[in-house]
């Protein structure tokens, strides 16, 4: 029993068909990475899991509860985050206020008319914002603008933005992308150590292998709408299917 | 008070200031000299900053924080007034059940308005909120008339019930008989300052406007607010459902709007359709943007500054201007004339439309950004004199 189960999804835009027959299963507490070729349907499979696509056909269950045709802030509050591949964060606000929003919004839910207390008093708010930016290195940038910091930084924010949830289940759409080596490295190690205190069960999409290779305890391998093969990494290495997808048949 | 920061407390002790000693800060000219046409210090317009300062203020709540532009909130003001004069004409003059009504009214009809508006954003949002206001306006001059009085305007009459008056009531807007009208006159020397009911009453409603926006800029919902403006897709999957937030937003600021109407209603019991023009809502946007939109004291700035050109530059004629330039030999005289007449009097308008091209592209954050500017240039050759004066000292 997966903490998210796909099952049989077909998603079609006219006539190409991005997602077919789609099956799934992330475990509870693993790092489950989803690779393959640009254009598999990475992301497409990702959207249908935030409310931001419906599949055609198929079901999405997320704790035994179906996603589908639920809103993106309804699915968000039964604890699924998402990190983009284009950072999306609040760009004219600081840094400090960036991850206040979401840790308000897990305490107060959807909407709250709270128009009286003021942002300073919300003590609790702040402590878990102030541990969230030391977690992620970015607490010396508190006071920055958003926007004005450099694309490495804006990646690590949202991702604190995101785990200052405490989400059930994290999903990161190629979260070292344009990232420097030692950016790279560092968010690995971020994301092993929330991992690993936390238990958050994280699916990722990358196309940095050593990123996917020292992170992944699960791999699924998508190519042309379709799971080719999902298997554990050790395994997936060699696999001929994979070199396959990635290659190009007449390289086999 | 206490739930203010330091920096708060301090723009509100200074609006507080402003507002109570505005017949002063206003007139600074003393009468009958040629300046004293440039004096603002006189009840009617002092009473106009304020309410117009009320409705901005409302106005920046949406418009500042989500960044939603409605085109329609002159709806709402004339909504506010139409409640209040009716409560003139079936109750009696005390403004206060006419300004409780208003805001009431504005707040349901802007509830109404907003619901349907604020399923679409951008431009869409503006024209619908556009679409909402000059439908609102075209019905109060047509099918609305019973209610309205059409063309005519809205207003009391003799024969009206004022349940609560008798013969011996007061026949003109009053607070528990403060009557609005009156006035006090302070002669100081050549000065004559005036102190009315109406504007301090008014003067009392900006400030606790005033007070409850700066509560809500520093509050979580301010913040969502804010954000909403920023980056709605992120705040979507943070878990926030916008849409209460921004219906929040529009239905706080019709209030707002409202009670100004209501306000305008009780300085002159009247109430005409073309107080929900859009030309009049536009002049809200105008206000607004001018002060600098998002900033707290900005928007209370555009519309003095509106509402001044508005009442002293249109006032200036051909013969005043003749006046100021009497010295000059007259071919010189009439020329200068000549071309500073089509700024002054009913030219006014193209004054202020330089003024505002002006501001937006030198300063996008309006009249708040040319204050920071001074405000930042300032310190910084303080700082500088002070650093030289340091570096010159163990010279010597």
């Amino acid at each position: 029993m997966g903490i998210l189960e796909v099952n049989n999804v077909n998603k079609s835009f006219g006539g190409l068909k991005a997602l077919q027959n789609v099956n799934l299963d992330i475990e509870e507490g693993k790092i489950h990475a989803i690779i393959g070729p640009n254009g598999a349907g990475k992301s497409t499979l990702l959207n249908c899991f935030v409310g931001k696509l419906v599949p055609d056909t198929g079901t999405v269950m997320f704790n035994g509860q179906s996603l589908l045709g639920i809103k993106p802030h309804e699915i968000n509050q039964v604890g699924v985050s998402r990190v983009f591949q284009t950072p999306e964060i609040f760009s004219e606000l600081s840094v400090f206020e960036n991850v206040m929003i979401p840790c308000f919004a897990k305490r107060d839910g959807a909407f709250t008319l709270n128009a009286l207390n003021r942002v300073h008093s919300e003590q609790d708010i702040r402590e878990r914002a102030e541990e969230m930016l030391v977690d992620v290195n970015l607490i010396d940038k508190r006071d920055m603008i958003a926007s004005s910091m450099s694309r490495g930084d804006k990646r690590r924010l949202e991702m604190a933005m995101c785990l200052s949830q405490q989400p059930k289940l994290l999903l990161l759409d190629e979260p070292t992308a344009g990232m420097a080596r030692a950016d790279t490295e560092s968010t690995i190690e971020l994301l092993k150590t929330i991992q690993e205190r936390l238990k958050i069960t994280m699916a990722i999409i990358e196309h940095d292998m050593g990123v996917v290779f020292s992170l992944a305890q699960k791999i699924s391998v998508l190519a042309q709408g379709t799971v080719i093969v999902e298997d554990l990494p050790e395994n997936i290495k060699g696999h001929p299917k994979v070199k396959e997808a990635y290659l190009g048949e007449a390289q086999v | 008070m206490k739930s203010l920061a330091k920096s708060d407390k301090r723009t509100l002790l200074f609006v507080i200031f402003i507002a109570i000693a505005a017949p002063f800060l206003l007139n600074p000219f003393p009468e009958g000299s040629a300046m004293a046409q440039f004096n603002a210090g006189y009840p009617d317009l002092m009473q106009r900053f304020a309410y117009f300062g009320v409705l901005a203020i409302g106005f920046n709540i949406l418009f500042g924080l989500t960044g939603y532009l409605s085109f329609g909130h002159a709806a709402f003001l004339g909504v506010g007034s139409y409640s209040a004069v009716w409560m003139f004409k079936l109750l009696g003059m005390n403004i206060i059940p006419g300004l409780i009504l208003s805001v009431i009214v504005a707040g349901i009809f802007s509830l109404l308005i907003g619901y349907i508006s604020l399923r679409r954003s951008g431009i869409y949002f503006s024209i619908l909120t556009l679409a909402f206001a000059q439908m609102s306006f075209a019905m109060a001059y047509s099918v609305l008339t019973p209610l309205t009085n059409g063309e005519t305007g809205l207003q009391v009459y003799a024969d009206d019930p004022q349940v609560f008056m008798n013969e011996n009531s007061i026949a003109v807007p009053h607070l528990f008989g403060l009557k609005m009208q009156d006035t006090f006159t302070l002669d100081i020397g050549p000065w004559a300052f005036q102190f009315n009911i109406g504007y301090y009453i008014c003067a009392l409603f900006l400030i606790a406007a005033f007070y409850m926006s700066l509560r809500i800029f520093r509050s979580p919902f301010g913040l969502m607010l804010r954000a909403i403006k920023t980056n709605q897709t992120r705040l979507n999957y943070t878990g926030i459902n916008t849409r209460p937030y921004t219906l929040a937003a529009f239905v706080i600021s019709g209030m707002y709007a409202g009670l100004a109407g209501g306000l305008m209603a009780s300085m002159d019991p009247l109430a005409g359709a073309e107080r929900m023009q859009w030309t009049a809502s536009g002049e809200i946007v105008l206000m607004t943007i001018l002060g600098g939109a998002g900033t707290l004291i900005g928007p209370v700035l555009g519309a003095g500054f509106i509402k001044y050109f508005e009442n002293i530059f249109s006032k200036i004629n051909e013969t005043v201007l003749h006046g100021w330039f009497a010295f000059l030999p007259d071919g010189l005289e009439n020329a200068i004339v000549w071309v500073l007449h089509f700024f002054v009097g009913k030219g006014w308008h193209l004054t202020l439309g330089l003024l505002f091209m002006a501001i937006v592209i030198f300063l996008p954050g309006g009249l708040m950004e040319g204050a920071q500017r001074i405000g930042n240039w300032w310190k910084n050759r303080r700082a500088k004199g002070k650093t030289s004066s340091a570096k010159t000292t163990p010279a010597e």
